[in-house]
């Protein structure tokens, strides 16, 4: 063989992505195609049981809230603004859970990425399959949980179709953080830590169950930058028939942790697969 | 081509060929740098140094035009679970751009080649070692590859379900595919493979065809004894009537010219069993890489 040195690629190397990553996100529609009807019970039961025990338990004793829109404060009833949080932590929950362990399981339990590398197929296509998987699992669920949430008289504010693709855009920033993580893991277990110690607080923090202005205020400048908090911040108004102020600022906070993980997402498992 | 992870050099100065319609066989214990010389060929780690061409193309650089063109079956298999047998087979062919209708042409005979038809909606799990495999193998054929690279491609499997896996294997042969194959089983090795590689610790310590480096590397006969005793024979008379001898456990293994003549003198030793056979691959490849269990594997 030549003598000739190969240059070896940096793992921070530009992403290279192309169109082949269609048939990955193809093939995890099929599988879940046999299975969408008891995972959709799954996902979206639980937040509806919280939704209605939360929203009409303790939407009795709480009453309504103000909420600070460019009209002024709005007095909103208790179960609209748990609502209009919920959701965007079910589209957060929903991204992370698909692209933590399920995307685990393929990644290093069924070895599903170490077939596909040996088609003509890119490891940065394959994450970026399953990022979009991850976010289209997110979009399909609180779909279903505004479909019952309309049902239920919620909300009946036409602005709802313009939180549908801005919840698409917080599955895909949460399905990029949990990649980050799926990269690292070692094992199931690691997922718990995800979980409890960063997506539980970020929930708590966010102003899904309660107005962040409750929050003493150093904690409050860390909540403000926290994309849970921005994706509630857009979504919410919405809710209520109004527009989402600052909106290009919170854009630009789910934009940017969604391209600095997915960055750091694609590094490290090139990482992990350049053994 | 070079390849070392820390201070540990996987691969050394290893170089080789496969010709269109050859089978070439890799041979080695394990840790011998089989599978890591098949993941540089497929560009999933990049050599330290050196070049892989393959179709006129390079590795890395054209990785994936070059993956259009191959096909893979790797030690482990990588199915998909969830999917029948033919949507196993349609869901790879989409990874190499083809489309439904040609893929779905293709599965019948596919599976027929495989000897799944009967099983086209069975999932992997319903299947035995040797289907699973050869779905495996059927799945690496469903772009029609030139060169097919199999990582131990019978592990595992009962003798029926290899013997099978060897008729399939003989078949792409005989349709002028080439074949790069690792394996652990020396009869598969003389069987299917024109060439042979033998490496050890990374590096190319023989190459040639099964016969040739048998004849260039062992003498024709092997005399194994055992039982009581056989042990004392390494340092008796009858030494002089082997060119080599070896020991193995309880097992002493006389490599010889003259067979007759040794198999006449051990007659005053009627309580010892005796084996005569011709030397194998199996002779060559313990004298090349030893007979000692490395710590290692």
């Amino acid at each position: 063989m030549n003598s000739k040195s190969s240059s070896v690629q940096s793992d921070w190397r530009a992403p290279e992505l192309s169109l082949r990553f269609w048939p990955v996100f193809l093939r995890n529609l099929l599988v879940w195609r046999k299975l969408a009807i008891p995972s959709l019970v799954g996902n979206i039961a639980e937040p509806l049981m919280w939704l209605v025990a939360f929203g009409y338990g303790m939407g009795a004793l709480v009453g309504k809230i103000t909420v600070q829109t460019p009209d002024g404060a709005v007095a909103v009833p208790y179960i609209l603004f748990l609502a209009s949080g919920s959701i965007c932590m079910s589209a957060m929950q929903a991204a992370s859970f698909e692209a933590l362990y399920s995307a685990f399981s393929r990644m290093h339990v069924q070895k599903t990425w170490d077939g596909i590398l040996n088609a003509p197929v890119g490891l940065d296509d394959i994450v970026l399959a399953e990022m979009l998987w991850a976010a289209f699992k997110a979009l399909f669920t609180v779909t279903a949980i505004i479909g019952v949430m309309l049902a239920l008289g919620i909300t009946h504010s036409p602005k709802i179709l313009l939180a549908w693709p801005i919840l698409l855009g917080v599955g895909i920033t949460f399905s990029c953080m949990a990649l980050v993580f799926n990269a690292l893991a070692k094992g199931y277990d690691f997922f718990t830590y995800y979980f409890t110690l960063f997506l539980t607080p970020v929930m708590f923090l966010s102003g899904v169950f309660f107005p962040l202005e409750q929050l003493p205020e150093n904690v409050r400048l860390v909540a403000n930058w926290l994309p849970l908090a921005s994706a509630v911040a857009l979504v919410r108004p919405l809710f209520m028939d109004q527009w989402p102020q600052d909106a290009a600022r919170h854009l630009l906070v789910l934009a940017a942790y969604a391209g600095v993980s997915f960055w750091i997402a694609l590094a490290l498992t090139r990482k992990r697969f350049r053994k | 081509m070079h390849k070392r992870y820390g201070d540990n050099a996987v691969v050394k100065d290893l170089s080789f060929e496969i010709a269109p319609g050859e089978c070439l066989g890799v041979i080695g214990p394990n840790g011998a740098g089989k599978t890591t010389t098949i993941r540089m060929c497929l560009g999933l780690t990049a050599p330290d140094s050196g070049s892989i061409h393959a179709l006129g193309l390079e590795m890395p650089r054209d990785a994936l035009a070059i993956k259009q063109q191959l096909g893979v079956v790797t030690q482990l298999d990588t199915l998909d679970p969830d999917f029948s047998c033919a949507e196993n087979l349609l869901v790879y062919g989409r990874y190499f751009g083809m489309k439904d209708k040609d893929i779905k042409a293709r599965i019948p005979e596919l599976l027929e080649f495989a000897s799944l038809t009967a099983k086209a909606q069975a999932k992997p799990g319903e299947l035995s070692g040797g289907m699973k495999r050869r779905l495996s193998l059927a799945r690496a054929l469903v772009n029609n590859p030139k060169l097919l690279l199999l990582d131990e491609p019978t592990t595992g499997l009962d003798p029926q379900a290899r013997h099978l896996m060897w008729e399939r294997l003989q078949l792409l042969l005989q349709q002028g595919k080439s074949i790069l194959l690792t394996t652990h089983f020396m009869d598969e090795a003389e069987r299917l493979c024109t060439r042979l590689l033998v490496l050890d610790h990374g590096q190319k310590i023989a190459e040639g065809t099964p016969r040739d480096l048998i004849a260039q590397h062992l003498e024709p006969d092997v005399v194994e004894v055992y039982g009581n005793g056989a042990l004392r024979l390494v340092d008796s008379p009858l030494r002089t009537y082997a060119a080599r001898v070896e020991v193995s456990g309880e097992t002493v293994f006389f490599y010889t010219q003259n067979a007759r003549e040794l198999l006449d003198a051990l007659g005053i030793h009627p309580d010892l069993r005796t084996l005569h056979r011709p030397a194998n691959l199996e002779d060559l490849f313990l004298k090349l890489t030893g007979r000692q269990i490395r710590e290692d594997a």
